[in-house]
């Protein structure tokens, strides 16, 4: 394919812009509508949120990959302008992806329901598009449905961004009403990309993506310069230097083009295929014309929850590994390490943006490269001081040192944004408190809706808080999350024992007010998922060496089939080679056989 | 001999015998999975026919060490039909001198005449379904007779010559309160073998159907306990276990399913009947129609066949014959799951023996020892080695 005619549009006339939303406010539906509505798709490539492409994500409703789609759009002006959407996630978890997408834009559209108000995230995002600079364009979207109240949701999205009820656009992108005006909006208000076109080339890669043919894809904003196809160019941050194979524009579908200028946003292949080369947040330049100063970078993604992933199947590490780096080529958030338990064998220790990141990277893991894992409990890093002085972060909790070695353990706290209305205050505050949170601050939105901040231990979040919170308000509170400080607390490691050795993958770092209850929980659920053995099986809990709770496995007394004649032999072969099939799944802890249900089962929380 | 020595158990393995079903009950009890058939009383001519058919049309062989006739009822067939198809055994194979010729018969079917009459007939072991001396577990598992039937049974087993005389108990039963008091009263009758079966829950059998829907389903620790209890009162009185669920008085063993739990041959007539011969097992179409229609077709009424050689025939050695109390020879197979880390552990646990010979040390885990068998693959030089112990 030659590459088409050289861009018409003029720097002024481009806009780069995202949509904020809430999952299920609309975002996707209102993409779909916009590629419409500029002619970008023929109607034989639309399918339904088109830009949602892995299967996980039209499953679930939320967007994880930001991509950027280029749009034409003929304004009421007569002119053509250029408008770039770049799609961002809409969950708490990926705020990091959110902040890198936000970096390549000069506008934001902030959708909101306009039935369920403004969310937690909604408003976290709002405020991190506000402090990237960017212009923020309210938006009201499912005006048509019966249980609308944009009067109300307008007045909130004021009290947020400040202007007038009428500044808020009122959309329905599933009929498309609206859209049309919005469109109108974004051409006056988002600023046209500032750069200059003869400086030397500045490109922020903003995300990347991993195929199989043609290596690493490289999503790029041009800020200032030229990128062209075949140009020499060498990434800041890594310093590697490549030749731009191929540059080009997502219409949503990949067309290569002579090269980008300011204001731009494109792909960039440069055939790298080794997946650990090329790094989301670097800074592109001309190897001839190099800058003298990298983009401002975008803050390194903070896991804030570890992990242990094993494989189910002892020889299938390597394919985890290769695996694990796949995806984190298209997810720079995600961070991993080996590590070995003496339960599960080997496997990694992987750091999650939050709860929602794990369970999608565990399903992709098992879904897109069929391998069947073991998760172990879901661990904050804590930061501990040793009694020479030194410190340490502690990401397992099978790293914790001796007691007799600390000085003191310090644990990560978040400030947590609760929007919801009024009447489940006690409840939510009730929920807080026993998970060790203070209220801080309480705001209202509107009358009936109060937004809450609450400093809350993380460890205390990353396991169910946000179900119970959905569950106890009937799923109208949402929450967004900010790490706040590390502070001192009396946190004790409590290990689970199956006939006096220690399962690693058990063991947990808890509030030591709650050591017995997560003790004697893990024991009597534990009893349940194990199955007879030959002997008594003993299940302790302990910190330390001191037992805490304790239950018993009783020894498996019969299991023999009463009878076994000559017509029987052959079906009571097959029954026993079925069972049989049944036994391969079990991981062995010192001489007790351990379903792989059970890690898994064992370590899910209920309320 | 007693029942559980080696030599017995080894010997049995050349014994040659045969199986005879007979499927036809008054009533289909609710746990059972067998081939029956209740409520066609009207095709026993047509089947006894279709039997001695499918006995003359097989090869030569013999002679028989014993002959067994299972059901299903046998004794609901008729003592003439169940002697005529002694007959045709004798007629075809010849029965050897001595040789154990058995039936399964129902406690409310048997009176002298029976006795006598089968007695000249040729048999002289008689295998009672007694399962039970209370009422309510004889009710709750669809039997027709009573407590007293039983030991009318026996007795007039007893008067009509009968060298043998087994009660099948089962045990397990939800409703059941005294399962002491029915060992001891099958014992006071002093049988000379006794088989005490925990009640199981097969697939597609009614029972299985009701504790799906919530009926209560035996409980194995209650049913492990009443296994200990049975098996200290039997021994007490002088009954020695040979295998997981069966005692006898020293030899007084059930040659013929001891010579199954050995490896022996066995030919099988009828509906869902199962032979072992030249290592090829072959089973019988199981229903009754098909049986009939494809004996009088001349087709044969053998379904499928499966070969038993090789390493599949050496699992099969140490998993039938470790059900036996006397254990089996090592072998190729037991060596090798000695050397694996679940042979290991079953050793460790006490439940596997290596001693002389290879033994389960508590039978109420047979299974676990069976399924490792079963996870043994063979030795890579197993093709060309020779099987001296074999």
């Amino acid at each position: 394919m030659s590459p088409p005619e050289k861009q018409v549009i003029p720097q002024s006339r481009i806009r780069n812009f995202s949509i904020i939303a809430h999952i299920d406010h609309g975002k996707s539906t209102l993409a779909d509508r916009l590629l419409e509505r500029t002619g970008a798709l023929s109607a034989r490539d639309m399918r339904e949120q088109v830009l949602d492409t892995m299967d996980i994500e039209r499953e679930r409703g939320i967007t994880i990959k930001a991509q950027a789609v280029r749009l034409t759009y003929r304004a009421a002006d007569g002119q053509d302008y250029l408008l770039n959407l770049i799609d961002t996630p809409g969950h708490v978890d990926f705020s990091y992806e959110v902040s890198r997408s936000l970096a390549a834009c000069e506008g934001a559209l902030l959708l909101a329901d306009a039935a369920q108000g403004v969310q937690a995230q909604t408003l976290a995002n709002a405020y991190m598009a506000v402090e990237a600079g960017l212009d923020v364009i309210p938006a009201l979207n499912k005006i048509d449905l019966p249980g609308a109240e944009p009067d109300r949701v307008a007045g909130e999205l004021v009290n947020i961004l400040g202007g007038s009820e009428g500044d808020v656009v009122r959309i329905s992108a599933k009929t498309g009403q609206g859209v049309d005006a919005l469109l109108e909006r974004i051409v006056a208000e988002v600023p046209a990309p500032i750069g200059d076109p003869d400086a030397p080339l500045r490109a922020l890669v903003f995300d990347s993506h991993y195929d199989s043919y043609r290596g690493v894809v490289c999503y790029v904003r041009i800020v200032d310069g030229r990128l062209s196809t075949g140009q020499k160019i060498r990434f800041m941050a890594t310093a590697e230097q490549h030749d731009a194979n191929e540059v080009g524009v997502l219409t949503p579908v990949a067309v290569p083009v002579a090269g980008l200028g300011p204001g731009e946003v494109g792909y960039l292949i440069t055939g790298v295929k080794e997946i650990d080369r090329i790094k989301v947040g670097d800074t592109v330049t001309s190897f001839v014309n190099q800058a003298q100063e990298a983009l401002p970078g975008y803050s390194e993604p903070r896991p804030m929850v570890y992990s242990g992933l094993f494989p189910s199947e002892g020889d299938d590490f390597e394919r985890v590994r290769e695996a694990l780096d796949k995806l984190r080529l298209n997810d720079a958030s995600l961070v991993f390490e080996p590590e070995t338990s003496r339960a599960l064998g080997f496997g990694f220790r992987c750091g999650f943006l939050g709860l929602l990141h794990m369970e999608i990277v565990r399903e992709r893991l098992e879904r897109e490269y069929d391998l069947d894992l073991v998760t172990t409990a879901p661990s904050v890093a804590y930061v501990v001081t040793l009694l020479d002085g030194t410190e340490r972060e502690i990401r397992s909790p099978q790293d914790l040192p001796d007691p007799g070695e600390l000085a003191e353990i310090r644990e990560p706290y978040v400030r947590a944004m609760i929007i919801t209305p009024t009447e489940y205050i006690g409840t939510i505050m009730e929920l807080v408190t026993s998970r060790r949170g203070d209220l801080a601050n309480m705001t209202y939105l509107g009358p009936e809706r109060v937004e809450m901040d609450c400093l809350v231990p993380l460890g205390e979040i990353v396991f169910d808080f946000f179900d119970v919170l959905k569950s106890r308000t009937r799923g109208y509170a949402s929450l967004d999350y900010e790490l706040n400080s590390y502070r001192v607390s009396k946190l004790v490691k409590v290990d689970i024992l199956l006939n006096g050795v220690s399962v690693d993958a058990f063991s947990a770092i808890v509030h030591h007010e709650k050591a017995f209850n997560y003790g004697s929980s893990m024991v009597s659920r534990l009893k349940t998922l194990i199955p007879r053995q030959l002997f008594d099986v003993p299940i302790q809990a302990a910190i330390g060496s001191r037992v805490i709770a304790r239950e018993t496995v009783k020894a498996k007394r019969k299991d023999v089939l009463a009878k076994c004649y000559g017509g029987d032999i052959t079906r009571k072969r097959k029954l026993l080679e079925r069972q049989k099939e049944g036994k391969k799944r079990m991981k062995m802890v010192g001489s007790v056989e351990v379903p792989q249900e059970a890690f898994v089962a064992a370590l899910r929380v209920d309320d | 001999m007693s029942p559980d020595s080696p030599e017995l158990a080894d010997g049995s393995a050349a014994l040659r015998s045969a199986y005879v079903h007979i499927p036809f009950c008054e009533r289909v009890c609710p746990y059972c999975d067998f081939t029956v058939v209740a409520g066609r009383d009207d095709l026993y001519d047509r089947y006894l026919e279709a039997v001695i058919a499918e006995i003359d049309a097989e090869m030569p062989w013999g002679p028989l060490d014993s002959v067994f006739v299972g059901g299903g009822t046998p004794s609901k067939f008729g003592a003439d039909r169940l002697n005529t198809i002694v007959t045709s055994l004798r007629d075809r194979f010849a029965i050897a001198a001595g040789a154990e010729i058995s039936l399964e018969a129902n406690p409310e079917d048997w009176t002298l005449e029976t006795a006598l009459e089968l007695r000249a007939g040729g048999f002289n072991r008689v295998s009672f379904g007694a399962q039970s001396f209370e009422p309510e577990v004889l009710a709750y598992l669809g039997r027709i007779h009573g407590p007293d039937d039983i030991a009318a049974a026996v007795e007039s087993a007893r008067s009509g010559g009968f060298e043998s005389v087994n009660l099948d108990l089962i045990f397990g039963s939800p409703c059941e309160r005294d399962w002491r008091g029915t060992v001891m009263a099958a014992l006071d009758l002093s049988p000379d073998h006794l088989s005490a079966y925990a009640l199981t829950v097969e697939r597609g059998t009614p029972l299985s159907r009701a504790v799906a829907a919530g009926a209560p389903a035996p409980d194995a620790d209650d049913q492990a306990a009443k296994w200990e209890l049975a098996s200290s009162l039997a021994e007490a009185a002088g009954l020695v276990r040979y295998e997981v669920s069966n005692f006898a008085r020293p030899g007084h063993h059930c040659r013929y399913n001891l010579g199954v739990w050995a490896q022996g041959e066995y030919l099988g007539f009828g509906v869902g009947a199962h032979g072992f011969r030249n290592g090829v097992r072959r089973r019988n179409v199981r229903r009754v129609e098909a049986y009939l229609e494809r004996v009088g077709r001349g087709v044969g009424p053998v379904q499928g066949t499966e070969d038993i050689t090789g390493w599949a025939a050496e699992q099969e050695r140490l998993m039938l014959g470790l059900r036996l109390a006397a254990g089996v020879s090592r072998g190729h197979g037991g060596r090798r799951l000695l050397e694996t880390p679940s042979g290991k552990r079953l050793l460790e646990a006490g439940v596997l023996i290596d001693g002389e010979r290879l033994s389960v040390a508590r039978p109420l885990l047979t299974d676990v020892v069976a399924r490792a068998v079963l996870d043994l693959g063979a030795p890579e030089d197993w093709l060309s080695v020779s099987h001296p112990e074999r």
